[in-house]
């Protein structure tokens, strides 16, 4: 009888020793985001996101058994943060794929060091430049501003406008939305006749946009996201000035419609089909997928944006993969995210490849416009 | 016997890699808190012995980064010869501002080195051409000693704690040499300096220009350090940390200096983990810390110590 | 041209007006206690991020801006108390990183509050622009900030030059020993520097927010924007630190509108190092001997 109670004793122990040493070892997801700071209208959605979707991962059983464990660090938006945090998550928290990087600047100061580390990373943030060239680990979910500059094109092409001014801000957004806008032009057959800038901090665009006034522009494209957008939308219509106004995807989000108000009507800008999942048409294969996010984010949380929805999409593709890979093992997943293939996520429907780590197409951005309030799609 | 604390210092530096071996705490985080003692340092040269306040000292930690960047990654110039041009560029304009700059006094000086540092800043986030705008400049090749590679972070740290030990030795030294002496006059009153013959306005502009070297150093062994740079590394809000360290550890004293240092730095890595209160405790430790220890970290504490020795020395006939 | 030069010294006129506001807020508690105040913008960003919740919860906007001033200004009786005077006979550097500090908290207790999102603001009047000649306009909320600064720095040039209370405190910045000997109670003096500072702030902070927006972190653009006006104007001049502010921002308008928005910062500061190196106390600023 001792016997026997000193064997289930010594069984029981063994089990959990077995569990604590690797059983049901969590899969450490990496995260850098920018939380606060100028970018804080794109990293806090994200993170809420990612959070979000961790709880629902693992409240299913994780991946193959094992949960999931979310290490996410704030950089504020500072590129040199973000690459102390991402050592601290390879070398410190030991992660096994990280899904962060809110903006380009911060994306593009840690490839280099994830290169050297051989670890998958998906970025989450805009710039072309990312993934091109292809980086062996590094892959991105959001739309680039090239994207963005050629949809803005096309639909100006529709309607005929070529003469065209510019506005930006001093961020690496505005920046590297502008450039490719002015890379672009001349192969769309548009002109740019005003080419003006501001601080994103600034609190008041009217002068920029007087000079505006005075040209010859056929309509006025504004390249930012945060609040000074809002304030251009504004000022625009306080001097009167009656030219279509282009918004990039930097804000597509409710609280753009709320700051800039009833100035806010008739701005038009290539957005992600989340803000409009419900006037897409019962066929398409993205709305479930949208619908479901969304109404799980604003039950939780308010008014979903489209940035929360790349960090939703960066993750599911990590995740997908980790289940094909069977495991975390990082060469591993990092072929498996690489042979994505007909992944509907918010954003649109991704096609990896070796030549493209995004798989994005054109048709995944939807020219939306501001009527009464919300935003509907441009056909 | 002057230099017993300083080569305990260069004990710990050595000894901290070897106890802790691969951590990212001793590592990376050793690499941010060394250069921001040598920044450190010399801002307090300025600071401490001078008594002139910089708020535009990022630009100096700037101008040295991005000359770096600027010669490596456009024209191949070799790193170390870069890091030389960064100094001579930082010494150059420094020398140029510190007549007009140190003529004005307290606040005014305040606003003048601010208002360099807000230009300065613009400059890098405008002049796109030049310096790649706000997404910055990468590929900035690693340091290179006659073949010998800083191409990885334990490297780094060698080099930077290197570096840093220099600075500190060197520090010391100004402070005890005739310019040293020079300065503490000039801090007790300007005015009573030079009844005593010295020549107030060279002294100043010296140790301004010293104190911009020190930087620009900084700034060079930066950006060959993590490969890239931008501008958000040289903003107001880093002249800004730069003071804090410099009053925080203790003013007019080098160790002190270094002291606030390494204590915002890992003050910042500590907080991270507490999220959106991180702002909140950071604020209300700097106030705590200002109004119970208004000398300073290192003199506090070591008055503390100071103190608790002695009291155990009272017990124990 | 001529339009366009009317419609930047509109734009420069309604920043300048806050600037000023802010500036003044900095040379009253400079001229009390020669503390630079780092957490003035923190006051502006306060007075607007509270009016704009006390609206939200359904009161009417002259109480809700009433209440956000008045809390503002307990806040800064608060820093006073409780940062400024613990800190008496600290050296100058050791009170800037106090406020400082102070600016970080506030910033931190902000966003714990209201989080990271900007919040709008109705104006005041309506967002219907009013036309003047040439095709430049002006919003009512623009007439808004100039009419109440106008008003506020009259009533502070009065409360200086005409009120027993407003000469006790000058008095003060004058010699604080001898105030204190001719039975003026200094502390108190100090508390009501710091009250209406950061009333001054709230209400630029109530102004501004209809055309700007507000989130935790928009004070630290206008304290320093406000830290340079009261400098161009000469340090504990309240009038100069309104025509440094107002100095400031035309200068703003008209260097992005005539010479090159991006650099307009630059070109800002770059005017104010020059009026520095020409005037090196500011363009009205005491040419007092320093005391040895």
């Amino acid at each position: 009888m001792k016997d026997n109670q000193w064997k289930i004793i010594l069984a029981a122990a063994l089990l959990m020793i077995a569990s604590l040493a690797g059983a049901v070892e969590p899969i450490k997801v990496g995260s850098f985001l920018s939380v606060t700071g100028p970018a804080s209208f794109l990293g806090d959605p994200e993170l809420r996101t990612l959070q979000m979707a961790v709880d629902g991962i693992n409240a299913k059983g994780g991946i193959k058994g094992r949960p999931l464990e979310l290490i996410h660090y704030d950089t504020g938006g500072n590129a040199r943060e973000a690459l102390n945090f991402v050592k601290r998550l390879i070398q410190n928290d030991k992660v096994d794929i990280i899904v962060g990087g809110t903006t380009s600047g911060d994306s593009l100061a840690v490839i280099p060091e994830v290169e050297k580390a051989g670890i998958p990373f998906i970025s989450l943030a805009g710039a072309v430049d990312i993934v091109e060239p292809v980086k062996k680990w590094v892959f991105k979910v959001a739309h680039t501003d090239r994207m963005a500059a050629a949809k803005i094109f096309e639909d100006l092409r529709k309607r005929g406008l070529t003469k065209v001014a510019l506005i930006t801000g001093d961020g690496g957004f505005d920046k590297s939305g502008r450039e490719q806008l002015l890379k672009l032009a001349p192969t769309s057959g548009i002109t740019f006749v005003a080419d003006e800038s501001y601080g994103n901090k600034d609190t008041d665009m009217t002068p920029q946009l007087t000079k505006i006034r005075s040209s010859d522009a056929q309509a006025i494209i504004n390249f930012g996201f945060g609040q000074a957008p809002a304030i251009v939308t504004k000022n625009i219509k306080q001097l009167g000035i009656n030219l279509p106004l282009y918004q990039s995807h930097g804000v597509a989000s409710k609280t753009f419609i709320d700051l800039a108000g009833a100035a806010a009507e008739g701005v038009r800008l290539p957005a992600a089909a989340l803000v409009v999942a419900e006037q897409l048409p019962d066929s398409d294969p993205q709305k479930p997928v949208l619908l479901a996010y969304r109404n799980q984010y604003e039950a939780k949380y308010g008014p979903v944006s489209t940035f929360g929805g790349h960090a939703y999409d960066g993750l599911m593709i990590a995740v997908a993969a980790m289940e094909r890979a069977d495991g975390a093992d990082k060469a591993k997943v990092r072929d498996e995210i690489e042979k994505t293939r007909g992944f509907i996520g918010t954003a649109g429907v991704f096609n990896m490849s070796p030549t493209d780590h995004m798989g994005l197409n054109l048709d995944a951005f939807k020219m939306v416009e501001i009527h009464h309030g919300v935003w509907k799609i441009v056909e | 016997m002057r230099l017993a604390g300083f080569f305990a210092l260069a004990a710990g530096v050595i000894a901290l890699p070897v106890l802790f071996p691969n951590n990212y705490f001793v590592i990376v985080v050793g690499i941010a808190a060394g250069l921001h003692v040598i920044l450190a340092v010399g801002l307090n040269l300025l600071m401490g012995y001078a008594g002139q306040i910089s708020l535009g000292h990022a630009a100096f930690f700037g101008i040295g980064a991005y000359a770096s960047a600027i010669l490596t990654t456009r024209y191949a110039w070799p790193a170390l010869l870069a890091l030389a041009a960064g100094l001579v560029v930082a010494g150059v304009i420094a020398w140029l501002l510190a007549r007009p700059i140190l003529r004005l006094r307290g606040h005014y000086l305040a606003m003048a080195t601010l208002g360099f540092g807000v230009i300065a800043h613009v400059i890098m986030v405008q002049a796109t051409h030049w310096t790649g705008g706000p997404d910055g400049l990468t590929g900035i090749p690693p340091l290179n000693f006659l073949g010998w590679s800083v191409n990885n972070d334990l490297h780094g740290y060698g080099v930077v704690a290197a570096a840093m030990l220099l600075a500190i030795w060197l520090s010391l030294n100004i402070v005890d040499s005739r310019v040293g002496r020079a300065l503490r006059a000039l801090r007790g009153s300007e005015f009573a300096a030079q009844m005593l013959g010295i020549d107030t306005s060279r002294a100043k502009t010296q140790v301004f220009v010293a104190s911009a070297l020190f930087a620009a150093f900084a700034g060079s062994l930066f950006a060959h350090q993590q490969g890239f740079v931008s501008p958000d590394s040289f903003n107001l809000t880093v002249s800004v940390e730069l003071v804090t360290m410099v009053v925080l550890g203790g003013l007019a004293s080098t160790y002190g200096a270094a002291c606030g240092a390494i204590a915002l730095t890992l003050l910042h890595q500590g907080l991270v983990v507490f999220e959106d209160y991180e702002m909140l405790i950071h604020g209300a430790l700097l106030m705590a810390v200002m109004i119970f220890l208004p000398q300073g970290l290192f003199v506090g504490l070591s008055q503390a110590a100071r103190w608790a020795w002695r009291t155990a020395r009272g017990m124990t006939p | 041209m001529p339009e366009q030069l009317l419609q930047f010294l509109v734009t420069g006129i309604t920043v300048g007006s806050l600037y000023a506001l802010v500036g003044l807020g900095f040379a009253i508690i400079y001229n009390a206690s020669d503390v630079v105040n780092f957490a003035q913008g923190e006051f502006v960003m306060l007075g607007a991020m509270m009016a704009i919740a006390l609206l939200s919860a359904g009161f009417p906007l002259p109480l809700a801006a009433l209440l956000a001033t008045l809390l503002t200004v307990l806040v800064g009786l608060l820093l006073e108390r409780f940062a400024i005077e613990p800190a008496a006979g600290a050296p100058v550097v050791t009170t800037i990183i106090i406020t400082i500090g102070a600016a970080i908290l506030l910033r931190g207790v902000a966003l714990l509050l209201w989080g990271k999102d900007f919040h709008p603001m109705p104006a005041f009047s309506g967002d219907a622009p009013i036309h003047l000649l040439g095709g430049s306009t002006l919003l009512p909320q623009s007439l808004w900030v100039m009419g109440v600064t106008v008003l506020l720095v009259a009533l502070v040039r009065v409360f200086f030059n005409r009120t027993l209370l407003g000469k006790a405190l000058l008095a003060c910045s004058f010699n604080r020993s001898a105030a204190q000997l001719v039975g003026i109670n200094v502390r108190v003096m100090l508390r009501l520097a710091y009250g209406l500072s950061a009333g001054l702030g709230a209400l630029a902070g109530i102004l501004i927010a209809p055309i700007t927006f507000s989130s935790y972190e928009a004070g630290i653009m206008l304290g320093l924007k406000g830290f340079s006006a009261a400098i161009v104007g000469g340090i504990g001049n309240p009038m100069g630190a309104v025509a440094g502010g107002l100095l400031l921002g035309v200068l703003e308008a008209l260097g992005a509108g005539l010479i090159s928005s991006g650099y307009k910062d630059a070109i800002a500061f770059l005017f104010v190092l020059m009026v520095l190196f020409f005037e090196p106390t500011g363009l009205f600023g005491h040419k007092a001997a320093e005391r040895v």
